[in-house]
């Protein structure tokens, strides 16, 4: 008996922080603090899964989630000034527009979550290990979604490092700082020319220099 | 935890209530954490402060502590060993003024260091101490420890972008990425003394490495467990921002890094949960490849061998604490880039071979067995 009342006051302790941390995520203005909100969120539904006797699962969610794809979130963020710098409403005025879709999508979803019944304990006994019986499936029955899996990481990782390759973002400006010193340098050879062309040059390439910097400070 | 669930049943079995049990083990193993972290700090602190000092050929704090003051005007005026010295840093962190600043986000930066001590007080409740004496036996306890180290990167994260200060922005953002990508060797050279044990639970693996003369020890597994051994170390150093791996916090770089705008009892969350993840990975690293709590002695009944055990654990943890220490006093520091490209290039296709020669090594052994 006591059992079942320390269940429940754990479910509801874990459910109400993962629900209060959804709603501050889509609630709160500042998109960083938002962004805390998902892994306090995380965390709760690595609780949850802890309830339910899957620790592997548990463990690999907090792992993955508030590990890694947070702080890739929170690096992210940090990194667009322009999302810093203002705070960010989330209500915009199109609530006559988005209310009823959202109505809508909770008419399909409440009833399938109202007729299911959903159970605190696992229904068949967990095997002892459990992480060795998924070890095993991972390996035997479910390979072919594993190795896809596998592969689908490989190309993300593959595209991310082709799209931050370096030499995309500078080469155009790159190329015309060096035809521009080129021909300041073909000038300064030649020697006569007259002032006004070469302080023209020079001072087209150190006007060129400086908004080249410029540009690159604010790409940064 | 359950050793002690035991004997408080035995003690109180009649009179109370089972969960009433269960509910006053949990507070005691809380209560004990809560002690024994910060009186493991203030200890290391102490040991790094005379070390550091020795290395450098001098002698660290002399001026607190037990020892005899000798009143002549000679040259051992100050015989003192300077074991108060943690009690006084303490004494000075209390009462600095607390700073926030203006214009960053007060709460983050007021958040910021609890969330960094919280992890490391979360893995102290899974390592054992000594012959079960762990506070809970998790069925995953290595992937716990891994993953729960992970929270505190976001941490570090918050409190360098909190203070609204350029250099902390930066010493915050290279830490982060330091960390993350170290994790991924450290991650992957766990994966052998659990290939080796086949179990992720901690207390297996201690049991698992039970030997006469320690010849069983995952670190003697040569070659596999001797190069994971020296993997795993090297990627905890980095995941500490431990020399030679912190340039992240290092004063000549970048002032203070990610703790620049803290002062006072905030700093002093950052540097106790950075000593106790030091500990702790000595800790870990002790006993997924040392044995752990194993050692001669141990196999005595009663107290005595609970005595032993204890005692062989905090021996080979602090072993490796001094090599830490001595690596600390030595050697010089890496720059970023040289970080990023160790950890990329070189430790991850190392250890990545490692796991896959450990799993093929376990596969033909236990074929070879039957």
């Amino acid at each position: 008996m006591e059992q079942n009342l320390a269940l429940y006051l754990a479910f509801f302790a874990l459910a109400g922080l993962t629900l209060a941390s959804a709603l501050a995520v889509v609630a709160l203005r500042n998109l960083l603090h938002s962004a805390l909100a998902l892994a306090l969120a995380f965390i709760g539904v690595a609780g949850l899964y802890f309830l339910l006797q899957a620790e592997f699962l548990a463990v690999v969610q907090i792992l993955l989630y508030v590990g890694a794809v947070t702080i890739l979130i929170v690096f992210a963020i940090m990194l667009t000034r322009r999302l810093m710098q203002q705070q960010l409403f989330q209500f915009t005025g199109k609530w006559w527009l988005a209310a009823p879709l959202a109505l809508l999508l909770m008419a399909l979803i409440g009833p399938v979550v109202w007729s299911t019944s959903w159970l605190l304990r696992p229904k068949e006994a967990v095997p002892a290990n459990a992480t060795a019986a998924l070890g095993e499936k991972l390996m035997t029955t479910y390979a072919l979604p594993f190795e896809i899996a596998s592969v689908l990481l490989l190309v993300a990782l593959v595209g991310a490092i082709v799209v931050a390759w370096p030499q995309r973002d500078r080469l155009p400006v790159v190329e015309e700082l060096e035809r521009k010193v080129a021909q300041a340098r073909a000038g300064w050879g030649k020697g006569e020319g007259n002032p006004a062309g070469r302080e023209g040059s020079a001072e087209d390439v150190g006007g060129e220099e400086q908004e080249t910097r410029k540009k690159g400070q604010r790409e940064r | 935890m359950d050793l002690l669930i035991q004997g408080l049943n035995k003690l109180l079995g009649q009179v109370w209530p089972d969960w009433a049990v269960v509910l006053l083990a949990m507070v005691i193993v809380i209560t004990l954490i809560f002690v024994m972290a910060p009186l493991t700090f203030m200890l290391l602190t102490w040991v790094l402060r005379k070390g550091i000092g020795r290395f450098a050929d001098r002698m660290g704090p002399n001026r607190t502590g037990l020892g005899r003051f000798n009143k002549e005007r000679t040259r051992q005026r100050w015989p003192l060993w300077g074991l108060l010295q943690p009690i006084a840093d303490g004494v000075k962190m209390f009462t600095k003024e607390d700073i926030t600043p203006d214009k960053g986000d007060k709460w983050l930066h007021r958040i910021a260091p609890v969330a960094a001590i919280v992890p490391a007080m979360l893995v102290f409740a899974v390592i054992p101490f000594g012959k079960n004496l762990l506070g809970v036996d998790l069925n995953v306890g290595v992937v716990y420890v891994v993953a729960v180290s992970s929270i505190s990167t976001l941490a570090l994260l918050i409190a360098g972008w909190s203070s609204n200060n350029k250099y902390s922005l930066l010493g915050a953002m290279r830490t982060a990425a330091q960390m993350v990508s170290y994790e991924v060797p450290m991650a992957l050279s766990l994966v052998v003394p659990v290939l080796f044990a086949g179990s992720l639970s901690l207390n297996q693996i201690v049991q698992g490495q039970a030997s006469w003369l320690g010849l069983r020890w995952y670190i003697f597994y040569f070659p596999l467990g001797t190069l994971a051994f020296f993997t795993y170390f090297i990627s905890a150093l980095a995941e500490v921002n431990h020399t030679p791996f912190d340039l992240p916090e290092a004063d000549s770089e970048i002032v203070a890094g990610y703790v620049t705008e803290y002062s006072g009892m905030k700093f002093a969350l950052f540097f106790m949960g950075e000593f106790m993840n030091q500990f702790l990975v000595c800790a870990f690293a002790t006993v997924l490849f040392l044995g752990g709590w194993q050692g001669p002695g141990v196999q005595l009944g009663g107290v005595l061998g609970y005595l032993f055990s204890v005692f062989w654990f905090f021996l080979k943890t602090f072993s490796l604490y001094l090599v830490m220490l001595w690596i600390r006093g030595t050697w010089p520091r890496l720059r970023v880039d040289q970080l990023m490209n160790f950890a990329w290039k070189r430790l991850v296709p190392i250890t990545l071979g490692n796991v896959l020669v450990s799993g093929v090594a376990v596969i033909v052994l236990s074929l070879l067995k039957k």
